[in-house]
């Protein structure tokens, strides 16, 4: 175990962000926290969760794929990838580290592999921190992940605890990050680190939401699948989570695992050069799956019922059990109609014989 | 209060007067209140809620509702019709009535009101009740400027009183400190803002004012359709725009930056066009009164500055 | 970066373009070099794209046996197809592909009787698959078509049919037209109740491919025959736009149309949430 004071951590910041992009979170001038680069003068934010997830360093918002010169009847390809240089993010939470796996588990090992996605991953250092303060919409629990990190999590873990840092490598990478960090880290025994997992753990267990019910959801049979689908409406749980909803996509663009893309050219100038570029995207908006014919998801209704059919059930189903959901409670503070994913685990629970 | 209110719509439920009430939810905490349709005594004794997190402007969702009751009603008319050229004997199905009760707080009545003046929403189907302003946990200015204002176009009123007592508003101040900054400043201020923007359209789709069935943003045959934002210029261009569409309509709710997920002070920016209208065209509240006319749809040849290129108030202040 | 990634697309050249019908067109496509731009299974499709337009995802309508060029039978409904329609010979085009599962043509057809019912332009991924099988004559039973449109200037590759396919040993194509017109002493009347009338055996095995009422109103006419939904195959219709099962557009259940289709059997259909 390696350890830093934390008055001492900007000497950290310094040595790894003076040689790298270096990305942390930072309290902005709406006082919450949003990850940034690391420069002189920028101080680790004390908050629990950044406003949006830490899925933005591999899946950015907007993406340029490919480009395109046209001219007559000629077109001309150029391929715009390039190697994107190491970084390091800081600070992440267990939720969000777990929410790379989700999306991993669809860019990286499902053929054909997205090579955009990949190589940012290969560059990127992940670097945990355990949530001293978990709050009550925090749920991670119900999923397994673990906040305290007593589960490697990342490429290094890392806990404050007692006015003090400490690391512990999980990967090559993570080693090479505590090599890279050795003129200013001590050694250290892991007496505080063991006292914060367990104070951490106990948190966790008085949370609300530690231990959803979510036994009707996950792997599920197909005609399980159907009951909760609830095609002819009977127990009213879809309507009931549809009738508020603006179908704005805050949800989408907050959660840890979304991570459906739209396509869409810019022309670039008078050089008829044309940019395809991906964005963001949300199975709640209304042109999502709109096609010439006809719509198959035309009210808010059916597209509410996609978004968590598939956090819930369709993802686990097509990955092993794993959910597309980590607890993180950003839906649960972001959604201007205060509509989220634990309403509607608990209406599916409390729908009764399903 | 709470109990007041659901003892009322019961009874109106009851007697038949409504069919539909529109009201907030219970959530999992006390704060995470969420607008809900309640058509049962059962339901509203479960889960209806008012209390100081109740501060969801209800009125936009009476434009679909309303649209419902409306659309039934003409399908039945044309369905009548298209029966009696089949059989002139026919007999005509009756019209379905419906009317929905909607619980408004002062604020919130403007929003009906504007929403009345646009056509959006059938008077008719709608049953208001004005309740007062709740102070809201960060209230602030948003309470503020509730407090300012007198419930408006309700059918009754529970709990407040139909003539306010105005608050010495401050609501200008941060806007003021705004233009007080150089032009770079601004800018500066504004780049530093948009560049949170998620473009997750939680202000446009939360704004009364903002009932356009096909928005200009969402239009794939104009250059103006986009989703994320790639560069700064885009980012800003969206809220740009909206500020100017909603100009003269907005009516100061503070919906749009209550529930912007990266908490811009999008209000700053409608405040801005408010302050501006006040000053060039006159004091005007959107939503004050269904009489008043809307201060961009009309010209006063007598007040109204000339319509140069650009309008320079640098020329009024010369002429003071 | 060495790894060839799906989201730089090939760019193709048109070298031939057929009006098959009023609103109907087959594009002749090969690579820059002059040959084919890649090999497929029939079934698949391909992502065409027109930068500064759109994307559209076309399914190959010529078989892989086809050494020379890929062909693509498009109808005109929206921006991309339009262009496509204003597009000249010598025009350049990217592609995207191949996408998708294509038809199990090695396992549950070989061997089997064929039975194949389409309607309108949705005759054009069968057209892969039934020229495949008539390259592999030998690999497959008997082939029966049933094939409507609209009318008789709707019947999409007529002639191929005619003088093609029905000069085939042991195929059969039955046609139909919605409604009666001068020069057409064929069958008249919608493809779902001329199955029921031609009555096929149902031991065989069918590929579907049209409107969704088509193959709604079909598959009943066939189930009330005796087939069961493993022996009904069809290709899926949905929005996609990268082809290759990232962007959750086409996500149904926990499948992605685009990868894990568009070839589905009725009982994997089953399996899916009743969304369409």
């Amino acid at each position: 175990m390696l350890s830093i004071a934390a008055d001492k951590i900007d000497s950290l910041f310094e040595l790894i962000g003076s040689k790298q992009p270096l990305y942390l979170p930072v309290d902005n001038n709406s006082g919450k926290a949003d990850f940034k680069k690391w420069e002189k003068g920028v101080k680790l934010s004390s908050a629990l969760k950044t406003v949006r997830s830490a899925k933005d360093f591999f899946f950015p918002k907007t993406e340029h794929m490919v480009s395109y010169k046209v001219c007559g009847k000629e077109i001309e390809v150029e391929d715009p990838r390039k190697d994107v240089e190491d970084f390091v993010i800081f600070g992440v939470r267990a939720c969000d580290a777990k929410g790379f796996e989700c999306i991993d588990n669809v860019y990286m090992h499902m053929n054909p592999q997205d090579s955009y996605y990949t190589n940012r991953r290969e560059h990127g250092t992940v670097i945990t921190l355990a949530c001293n303060e978990p709050v009550k919409e925090c749920f991670c629990s119900t999923y397994g992940i673990d906040a305290s990190l007593a589960k490697a999590s990342g490429d290094v873990s890392s806990w404050c605890a007692d006015g003090t840092f400490y690391f512990a490598a999980n990967t090559d990478k993570g080693k090479k990050f505590l090599e890279a960090a050795a003129s200013v880290l001590k050694d250290a025994d892991d007496k505080a680190v063991e006292a914060t997992k367990k104070s951490i753990s106990e948190k966790i267990e008085k949370l609300p939401f530690a231990h959803l019910d979510i036994s009707k959801l996950g792997k599920v049979t197909p005609e399980q699948m159907n009951k909760i689908f609830d095609k002819d409406n009977k127990t009213k749980i879809w309507e009931k989570a549809s009738e508020a909803c603006l179908g704005c996509g805050t949800c989408t663009y907050v959660c840890p695992t979304c991570m459906c893309f739209d396509v869409r050219d810019f022309a670039t100038g008078t050089d008829k050069g044309i940019r395809q570029v991906r964005c963001w995207d949300s199975c709640m908006y209304n042109d999502f799956t709109q096609m010439a014919a006809e719509n198959p998801r035309h009210t808010q209704k059916e597209r509410s019922r996609q978004r968590f059919m598939h956090k819930l059930v369709y993802y686990p189903m097509a990955h092993e059990g794993l959910f597309s959901c980590v607890g993180c409670g950003r839906c649960l503070e972001s959604c201007p109609v205060n509509m989220n994913i634990v309403k509607v685990i608990k209406m599916i629970q409390e729908a009764g014989e399903l | 209060m709470q109990d007041k209110l659901i003892a009322r719509a019961k009874e109106l439920l009851a007697e038949g007067k409504v069919q539909k009430v529109v009201g907030w939810k219970k959530g999992l905490f006390e704060d995470d209140i969420t607008p809900a349709v309640f058509t049962t005594a059962e339901e509203l004794d479960k889960d209806f809620v008012f209390n100081k997190y109740c501060k969801a402007n209800l009125s936009k969702y009476l434009v679909k509702i309303t649209r419902e009751i409306e659309v039934a009603k003409s399908t039945t008319r044309m369905n009548n019709t298209m029966a009696k050229q089949r059989d002139p004997n026919a007999e005509d199905k009756p019209i379905p009535q419906a009317v929905v009760l909607v619980f408004l707080k002062p604020s919130d009545t403007y929003s009906f009101t504007q929403l009345l003046k646009e056509n959006r929403i059938t008077r008719g189907d709608v049953y208001a009740i004005g309740v007062p302003c709740q102070d809201t946990l960060d209230g602030g200015d948003v309470c503020e400027n509730c407090k300012n204002k007198k419930p408006v176009s309700c059918d009754e009123l529970i709990g407040i009183e139909a003539d306010i007592e105005p608050v010495e508003s401050a609501r200008m101040a941060e806007v003021a400190k705004l233009e007080a900054m150089t032009a770079d400043e601004r800018d500066a201020f504004w780049k530093n803002e948009f560049s949170r923007c998620l473009r997750c359209n939680a202000c446009r789709d939360i704004c009364p004012a903002c009932t356009c069935e096909k928005c200009v943003f969402d239009n794939n045959k104009l250059y103006t359709s986009q989703k994320v934002a790639e560069t700064n210029f885009e980012e800003s261009l969206f809220h740009i725009i909206r500020a100017w569409h909603v100009a003269g309509r907005c009516t100061d709710c503070g919906e749009c930056s209550r529930v912007c997920p990266q908490h811009i002070p999008l209000y700053l920016l409608n405040r801005k066009f408010i302050k501006d209208i006040n000053e060039i065209y006159g004091e005007y509240q959107a939503g004050s009164d269904m009489e008043t006319k809307p201060a961009m749809l009309t010209f006063n040849a007598e007040g109204d500055p000339e319509t140069t290129i650009v309008y320079d108030r640098s020329h009024d202040k010369e002429a003071e | 970066m060495e790894t060839k990634e799906s989201f730089i697309p090939y760019v193709g050249k048109i070298i031939d373009i057929k009006q098959e019908t009023p609103d109907v067109k087959t594009f002749s496509v090969v690579g820059l070099d002059g040959k084919k731009l890649f090999e497929h299974i029939p079934g698949q499709c391909a992502m065409l794209i027109v930068p500064g337009v759109g994307e559209s995802m076309i399914s190959i309508t010529s078989s892989p046996t086809l050494e020379t060029h890929m062909e693509f039978s498009i109808k005109k409904c929206g921006c991309v197809t339009e262009w496509l329609h204003n597009a000249e010979v010598g025009q350049q085009i990217c592609l995207r592909g191949p996408i998708g599962n294509g038809f199990p043509v090695d396992t549950k057809l070989k061997g089997k009787d064929i039975l194949v019912i389409a309607g309108g332009i949705g005759i054009a991924p069968v057209h892969s698959v039934v020229n495949y099988m008539m390259d592999h004559r030998s690999d497959y039973g008997k082939i029966q078509v049933i094939y409507g449109s609209r009318s008789m200037a709707d019947l999409v590759r007529l002639e191929e049919m005619k003088n093609v396919w029905m000069k085939q040993p042991n195929c059969s194509i039955d046609l139909t037209i919605d409604r009666a017109e001068d020069g057409w002493d064929g069958h008249v009347g919608f493809v779902p109740p001329y199955v029921t009338e031609l009555n096929p055996d149902p031991s065989m095995t069918v590929i579907m491919c049209g409107p969704p009422i088509l193959i709604h109103l079909s598959l009943d006419a066939l189930k009330k025959l005796g087939f069961k939904d493993e022996q009904v195959f069809t290709t899926m219709e949905m929005r996609m736009k990268c082809g290759i099962g990232k962007c959750g557009r086409c996500n149904i259940g926990d499948k992605f149309v685009c990868k894990d289709g568009p070839v589905f059997s009725f009982d994997q259909l089953g399996e899916l949430p009743p969304e369409y």
